[in-house]
């Protein structure tokens, strides 16, 4: 028997595939299709204190190999995450956790204590998110805001910390540092990459926000090298995302040096993707005799 | 219940310049399958990532068939355009909540404009009563005439006055005093938003198909979002889900 199993701060997870925040819904929209118990953990869509609207449509543009999303982290507030969602994901036999997103420190941290009785494994802290004008990525480009939201919410949370960091900044092994610092138990990294794109017939941007986040395939390569950089500059954890569509683009992140891997877009191009990405792996460990996925962690230095 | 289904190409053929018209074979989903509602097509083409959600037009139950009559609007499209009997196609469906069928109106206005027109052929097979359907076109390339007359009435109007009333779908309802206890409309939404308020001002129940760029398809990743008039049970703010929620509304409900 192989152990596909690993452990991100204390919390077993049977597996290292997750949901990437934002692509999965918080309602177990995707239990539709699959068991979502065979995953390693369902990631929430991110969730603030209060109801946000989101952004203007259209909110998306696929691009090549890859898309652009500007959603604006519309979600329904805490009160009804906490009464409806919850109880719905609890249905399945994985880890819960819940990202969580705010304008202000206090937002974040009133989130955070909300969760700190409910039935959530751990919280992933979403300072990177590039398509909202107030919090989102204004904490996660700084080293020194990025280190005190840390240490805000690590006083308040229950559960152990993930800290999602952005990709847009010049030194990514900077930051992870940062939020070591601040007392962080694992890092997730990347959230998108802050892109553009204009439809050049109609003379507008494809996005009614003008910029937005770009995923996928396009991004991977950043991923890895921005994965593999966190790696070497801290020891914490690391949950690798960006462009993930099967079993061997997470073995490559593995490799990189990431404990725990999320698909996100890939679930729009296929419902299945992150149950295949599951299987992806089981079939790389059987074809290459690897015993314990804990082996592949880090492995390509 | 909603199905992923690889579907065999059963014909295609272009109907009208840019319109296609594509019978396939994917019996799960068109056991289930309801007028209004629709199925995301996957691109063979891995570069492109996301479905293209695309109305379905005629449900074969007996056959396990489905019609899907769509414009080519970009490179998925096109590519799916290229496409002969016996290829596949990656679908997942029915998604949406289709057209209401049940609200008991005697005589029913369908109205479809452009690409909203193909959603009508299916609807008018459904509904009980009087049927009577506009569509609007560009031109004289109609598409659809002849499956739209069997099961109703049909008025035409075109842009350039070529076949049928000169303007569009409302110039035609008003030119043949067209009169009705419903409309069901699907279209682009200048289209939409006139029906709305010419029901609203005959007192007319009234409800649109929406149409928004899309990712999902099932109502996870909030993308395609349209404005309500109230918050939403779901969403617990101000907009409702096109994809899962819709992509039929009241037009009551929302704002357009």
């Amino acid at each position: 028997m192989r152990n596909t199993s690993v452990n991100l701060a204390g919390v077993e997870l049977k597996n290292p595939v997750m949901t990437a925040s934002g692509t999965f819904g918080s309602s177990g929209e995707y239990g539709e299709f699959y068991d979502l118990g065979e995953l390693g953990a369902i990631v929430t869509k991110g969730v603030a204190n209060v109801p946000w609207p989101g952004n203007p449509v259209p909110r998306i543009a696929e691009t090549k190999s890859g898309m652009l999303n500007a959603i604006g982290l519309q979600n329904p507030g805490i009160d009804v995450f906490i009464e409806r969602d919850i109880p719905l994901l609890k249905q399945y036999d994985t880890k819960i956790i819940v990202n969580v997103c705010g304008r202000t420190v206090e937002d974040y941290c009133e989130v955070v204590e909300r969760l700190s009785d409910q039935p959530v494994d751990m919280l992933e802290i979403n300072v990177s998110c590039p398509n909202v004008k107030e919090g989102g990525i204004a904490f996660g480009q700084k080293p020194e805001a990025l280190e005190a939201i840390t240490k805000e919410v690590k006083r308040r949370a229950k559960q152990p910390v993930i800290m999602k960091l952005s990709p847009n900044v010049t030194d990514i092994g900077e930051m992870a540092r940062a939020a070591e610092a601040g007392g962080a138990d694992v890092l997730s990294l990347i959230n998108t990459i802050t892109g553009m794109k204009i439809d050049i017939h109609k003379r507008t941007f494809a996005l009614a926000n003008k910029t937005g986040g770009l995923s996928g395939p396009a991004v991977k390569p950043v991923a890895v090298r921005m994965v593999y950089q966190a790696a070497q500059a801290v020891s914490l954890p690391i949950i690798g995302m960006g462009g993930i569509m099967n079993g061997e683009d997470a073995i490559e992140f593995i490799l990189a040096g990431a404990t725990a891997v999320s698909v996100g877009t890939a679930n729009f191009a296929n419902p299945f993707a992150a149950e295949e990405t599951v299987k992806g792996i089981l079939d790389y460990m059987e074809r290459y005799q690897v015993e314990d996925i804990r082996d592949l962690i880090g492995a390509v230095r | 219940m909603k199905y992923q289904e690889t579907a065999v190409i059963a014909e295609q053929q272009e109907i009208a310049e840019h319109i296609y018209s594509l019978w396939l074979k994917a019996d799960k989903i068109a056991r289930e399958a309801r007028p209004g509602q629709f199925v995301s097509v996957y691109c063979r083409d891995e570069s492109r990532l996301l479905p293209r959600p695309i109305s379905i037009c005629e449900i074969d139950k007996e056959g396990g068939r489905l019609r899907l009559v769509y414009r080519t609007a970009g490179a998925g499209t096109r590519e799916f355009s290229r496409l002969a009997a016996g290829d596949s196609l990656e679908l997942v469906g029915p998604l949406g909540n289709g057209f209401p069928l049940d609200k008991g109106y005697r005589k029913v206005l369908l109205v479809g404009g452009g690409i909203g027109v193909p959603p009508m052929v299916e609807l008018a097979k459904w509904l009980p009563g009087e049927k009577m359907t506009v569509s609007g076109y560009r031109n004289g390339d109609l598409f659809l005439k002849e499956e739209l007359s069997r099961n109703s009435a049909l008025y035409i109007a075109t842009e350039d006055g070529s076949v049928g009333t000169k303007g569009n779908v409302l110039d035609a309802i008003r030119e043949n005093h067209l009169e009705a206890d419903a409309i069901f409309a699907c279209g682009p939404s200048p289209m939409l938003k006139a029906l709305k308020a010419y029901a609203e001002e005959k007192g007319m129940d009234c409800y649109l198909s929406l149409e928004e760029r899309m990712a999902c398809g099932i109502g996870a990743c909030l993308a395609c979002v349209c404005t309500s008039k109230d918050v939403d049970a779901h969403t617990n703010v101000k907009n409702k889900r096109i994809c899962k929620d819709g992509p039929v509304f009241a037009a009551e409900e929302i704002e357009l």
